[in-house]
């Protein structure tokens, strides 16, 4: 038999945990007509977590995220928020505000308009009103464009008001919907950064639609991978990306190199697998699945190292190939490597720019590619 | 040359309005602005204009809400029949004026009403409605859901949804229509002619007056038409790009 690995608990730092989760989604469903567009969710958020609904686009990861904010209704299961279960309560009722993708800002009012209206529309008196929109737009660092229509903003900006918005009402959850997708690049980076610390600063739980890999492994305490309706897997952004258990959420997540290969045998050191045209291999055991028969296996590009000169052609405790060098891509950071092994398989390998000139490797050359069986994930389809 | 062909009969009703002598004839020999000061105390021609204000206003406002309301239906439900809801809506401005005329003095006479303003009023009433419709549907169609999706999020129910955010956003749109709607009941003959009582809205008074021939004062209430239709398809196009621009 095979121990089944626990699932590290490594959400946010204990002292922000309160007993209940913010968030209880319990075997929710969805469907529109035909199409089941959430297929059997069931998940816990913790409080103050910032988690991440990530997957491509249909997977269901927005459809989960409105019916969090009530502006569609499961079609069998139940949400709770804050303990409280969420019925058909309609999306004024809820202890939730969204920044939505395109920010949806009231195009006919001033920034502050904007800014107060869930304010005013909870009856804070005025003054107290006035006080926690400057704070507000204060913690956005916007200060200063409270007279502005949102037209006269640039999208940044807009981005910031939207987020104003929502967290001026002090909401348990705040739900994000791809509100970084309209951004250039290096405003998308910045404001990665800034909503992780808004997230520790205002104390709400933060829920995270996107289907961008690199802002998902960026923000969050927790991913949630979704496809065709359902979570994959959920855990910390180093689990998922060391420790896929799928074939999809190694594709989704980073760059894999995918090995077709045979299980010889296991034992408490790893599995055994063999390799066509390159013998046999060690892997990690998998998590939770018996290893058997034909299986994938995923290797990460920088993962691997290139040698040129391997003395008896073996490391010990490594998993150590020979192929030739087909070709070579520069990027930059690093260098992409493409190796053909001698059973005709592929093997693409990052190589970081430390310095530059050195004793390159060329084209046709024969190659050493080596790396630890702790690196090599047995995933089963 | 298309400009010239539309707008140089109007440009000589404007002109002679302000001519000097009692015959429309060519050269002008003076100006003068008697025409105006004559229609101001004709009676008959104040009384009608009052009459095609009034008929006006109320067709518009009846059509402002009718035409609202339907424009909603159509762009918030699904429901069966609504592509031949919002076909047989625009009819009104496809027939022509001769057989909505025919058709609707037929059904008052059906229903038993005598013909008076207010017959004139709901066929001007059923023009009216289209405009506002396509109006306000084409403003709908733009206005992103999510709006009222995040004033929803942000606290507030429908009913107030409606009056923060989808009402003055569509403002424009409902205004730019309902001048528009105006001003097509203000000089709408046709239909007028087959509904109306014995009250003569302005268009019916110089209709009937032409028979004594064109005098110069028939010219200057031709020109008030004119100016107040001007006025109103520039207004109405000022409110359409503000409403485009989201204002």
């Amino acid at each position: 038999m095979i121990a089944q690995t626990p699932v590290i608990d490594s959400g946010p730092p204990l002292s922000r945990l309160s007993g209940r989760p913010s968030i209880e989604l319990r075997e929710v469903f969805k469907t529109f007509g035909e199409v089941r567009a959430v297929d059997g969710i069931s998940l816990d958020v913790r409080q103050g977590e910032f988690l991440t609904l990530l997957g491509p686009s249909g997977c269901g990861k927005t459809t989960t995220l409105r019916m969090i904010g009530g502006f569609e209704l499961p079609s069998s299961g139940e949400i709770f928020i804050e303990g409280e279960a969420m019925g058909d309560r309609p999306p004024y009722r809820r202890p939730v505000n969204t920044v939505f993708q395109n920010y949806a800002l009231f195009p006919h009012m001033t920034v502050a308009q904007n800014v107060s209206y869930g304010l005013e529309m909870a009856g804070v008196p005025k003054t107290e009103r006035q006080k926690r929109v400057q704070d507000a737009l204060h913690m956005v660092r916007l200060p200063h464009v409270e007279g502005r229509k949102p037209a006269e903003l640039s999208g940044g900006q807009q981005q910031r008001v939207a987020l104003a918005r929502a967290l001026v009402n002090r909401p348990a959850v705040l739900l994000l919907d791809e509100p970084l997708g309209a951004l250039d690049l290096k405003l998308r980076k910045a404001m990665q950064l800034e909503l992780k610390q808004l997230n520790r600063e205002v104390g709400a739980t933060f829920v995270y639609v996107t289907h961008d890999q690199e802002e998902a492994l960026t923000m969050s305490d927790r991913i949630a991978v979704m496809n065709d309706g359902r979570i994959l897997q959920l855990g910390t952004p180093g689990e998922i990306y060391e420790r896929p258990r799928t074939r999809f959420v190694a594709d989704f997540i980073g760059q894999t190199n995918f090995l077709e290969v045979d299980v010889a045998g296991w034992d408490g050191m790893g599995v055994d697998v063999e390799l066509r045209g390159s013998g046999l291999l060690k892997a990690r055991m998998p998590d939770g699945i018996q290893p058997q028969g034909q299986m994938t296996l995923a290797v990460r590009p920088e993962k691997i190292s290139l040698l040129r000169d391997l003395p008896g052609g073996e490391v010990p405790g490594s998993n150590a190939l020979t192929g030739r060098l087909d070709e070579v891509v520069y990027v930059g950071t690093h260098t992409q490597y493409l190796i053909r092994l001698p059973g005709g398989q592929m093997l693409t390998v990052y190589r970081q720019n430390r310095a530059v000139g050195e004793n390159e490797p060329a084209t046709g050359e024969a190659l050493s590619v080596v790396f630890n069986p702790q690196s090599a994930a047995l995933l089963a389809d | 040359m298309v400009y010239l062909f539309l707008y140089l009969p109007l440009f000589v009703v404007v002109l002679y309005s302000f001519s000097a002598t009692k015959v429309n004839a060519w050269p002008i020999k003076g100006y003068t602005l008697d025409w105006y000061r004559e229609l101001l105390v004709d009676r008959d021609i104040l009384e009608s204009i009052r009459l095609s204000v009034v008929i006006g206003l109320i067709a518009a406002s009846i059509a402002v809400i009718l035409g609202t309301l339907t424009a909603f239906a159509l762009d918030r439900f699904n429901f069966p029949g609504k592509p031949a809801i919002r076909f047989f809506v625009v009819m009104p401005i496809v027939l022509p004026g001769i057989v909505t005329g025919v058709a609707l003095l037929s059904f008052f006479s059906m229903l038993g009403w005598p013909l008076s303003k207010w017959t004139i009023i709901v066929a001007h009433g059923t023009f009216c409605i289209t405009l506002i419709l396509n109006n306000v549907v084409a403003r709908l169609g733009q206005l992103p859901r999510r709006l009222d999706e995040a004033s929803a999020d942000l606290g507030a129910p429908p009913g107030r949804t409606f009056w923060r955010v989808t009402f003055p956003l569509i403002r424009p749109a409902i205004l730019a229509g309902a001048v528009l709607a105006f001003t097509l009941s203000f000089d709408e003959v046709v239909v007028t002619f087959f509904l109306t009582g014995r009250e003569k809205t302005l268009p019916l008074l110089i209709w009937g007056r032409l028979r004594q021939g064109i005098s110069p004062e028939i010219n200057a209430a031709a020109t008030v038409i004119i100016a107040v239709s001007l006025a109103g398809v520039l207004l109405s196009n000022r409110l359409s790009k503000q409403a485009a621009l989201g204002g």
